[in-house]
């Protein structure tokens, strides 16, 4: 036998269940226990770049929404630069955006939920071109048995997501669509919509990251 | 630090499959087209971080962090264990939360109604940060079993939900810790959904004496695997610029 190269394994995935809310986002379960709560609250009145709201309801295969699905997101700032150390770009660090979130589906609607800011262009992999503002997902729920990952780009940006390293890998080129956010104005808010498809003619563009 | 690298790809032969007809849900919650492959940018190894200062003194103690009037009821217990990547390194200072039933197997959350009571002075969540080796420990009590739509007769094994973060975005997971000798386990579609026998009973956690209090509490380990990151012995530059 060869030697063993003696890495270990991942620890297994196992879904959230219904109650993900009690150690997420306990307020949402009906009780207080934390004195600050973790990704609800995204910006801060010092947070640079243009504000924004991503909703959407999460649809299952029968065509029904998800009403007790956990969403975060992660992302860049408004100058296109991650939180965190393994960014070497050289664009300024915002103080005021860690750039995740989370957000339970609403109980009834099923509807996700976060103000948050447009985040930048983000330098792709070496040799290949700027990634188009985007947003990564990651999607858990009852009956999800390992997280879902996704990306929400934005529609209005078309000359840079014809760009994007990720959208064109992906084929057949109609399902680039499936991570379209649509801009919306309401209330003098800009909201982007991005409903999300588990299966079916729609089903959403998911990563294996 | 994290490094700018890539992380190894996700052996998806030890994780559930998405479509387990074993446990319903999972039907109508699983995407059927293949996941798209895609190599990590800076959107997948980097994620969120959090800080010490974040942390309130009795997040990891769920004995205490709701308790009005008396401490939790139920079978006392100290869970610990290390947070390692798949080299083996330990991953330190990164989140972990946690959640579970009562003694008696009822959550407290609004749209539980099993007919178990609620403990007044349990609430069910912690969190804490692993330390500069990826050791972490929280104090708890025993969670319950309790039955679930199914089959008609479904029970869950004792579980303690786990949520961790690791360095990057693309190492998010989500877990449950089951116990040592609970005879509900072969019977679990939960548990049932991972395909690999080795894989699923690295989720049990053994009962560890040595690790007790005694004549207080008593101390199960569970040790969780992250993702590992590439070391780049030859150059494979991630970023672009």
């Amino acid at each position: 036998m060869v030697p063993p190269l003696g890495y270990l394994k991942e620890t297994a995935s196992q879904t959230a269940g219904p109650y993900v809310h009690i150690g997420l986002l306990p307020r949402q379960a009906g009780f207080e226990v934390f004195a600050n709560s973790f990704g609800e609250a995204m910006v801060g009145p010092k947070t640079r770049g243009e504000r924004i709201g991503i909703e959407g309801v999460i649809f299952d295969g029968a065509g029904a929404p998800l009403r007790d699905a956990m969403v975060e997101i992660w992302q860049a700032n408004a100058a296109g630069r991650y939180n965190h150390a393994a960014d070497l770009q050289n664009k300024p660090i915002d103080d005021e955006f860690r750039g995740w979130g989370r957000s339970g589906c609403d109980f009834e609607t099923g509807r996700y939920c976060f103000r948050t800011i447009k985040p930048g262009p983000v330098v792709g992999r070496s040799g290949h071109r700027p990634m188009a503002p985007h947003v990564n997902l990651w999607i858990v729920a009852r009956g999800i048995n390992i997280g879902l990952s996704t990306r929400m780009y934005f529609a209005d940006e078309e000359a840079a997501n014809a760009a994007d390293p990720v959208l064109n890998i992906i084929e057949p080129a109609a399902r680039r669509k499936t991570l379209m956010g649509q801009r919306q104005a309401r209330d003098q808010e800009v909201v982007y919509s991005f409903d999300i498809y588990l299966q079916g003619e729609r089903e959403t563009v998911f990563f294996d990251i | 630090m994290p490094r700018e690298s890539e992380f190894f790809q996700r052996d998806r032969t030890i994780h559930p499959p998405a479509f387990t007809p074993c446990y319903k849900t999972s039907v109508l919650r699983s995407p059927r087209l293949p996941l798209l492959s895609l190599q990590n940018s800076l959107s997948e190894v980097t994620g969120p971080m959090f800080g010490a200062h974040e942390l309130g003194s009795l997040d990891n103690d769920l004995i205490l962090n709701f308790a009005k009037d008396g401490e939790a009821i139920g079978q006392r217990l100290i869970v610990y264990g290390r947070v390692t990547d798949e080299t083996g390194a330990g991953v330190a200072n990164t989140l972990l939360e946690f959640w579970q039933a009562n003694a008696g197997g009822r959550y407290r959350h609004k749209n539980d109604r099993y007919l178990a009571p609620l403990d007044p002075n349990f609430g069910g969540c912690g969190r804490t940060l692993t330390d500069a080796e990826g050791a972490y420990a929280f104090r708890t009590i025993k969670p319950g079993p309790y039955p679930w739509r199914n089959f008609v007769n479904s029970w869950r094994p004792a579980h303690i939900h786990f949520s961790l973060f690791g360095t990057g975005f693309a190492q998010r997971l989500i877990t449950q810790m089951y116990f040592e000798g609970d005879p509900l386990l072969a019977h679990d579609p939960m548990f049932g959904t991972i395909p690999d026998r080795e894989a699923a009973m690295r989720l049990v956690a053994p009962l560890d004496l040595n690790a007790s209090v005694p004549l207080d509490t008593l101390a199960y380990r569970f040790d969780i695997v992250l993702r590992g990151r590439r070391s780049t012995l030859f150059e494979n530059k991630l970023q672009g610029n």
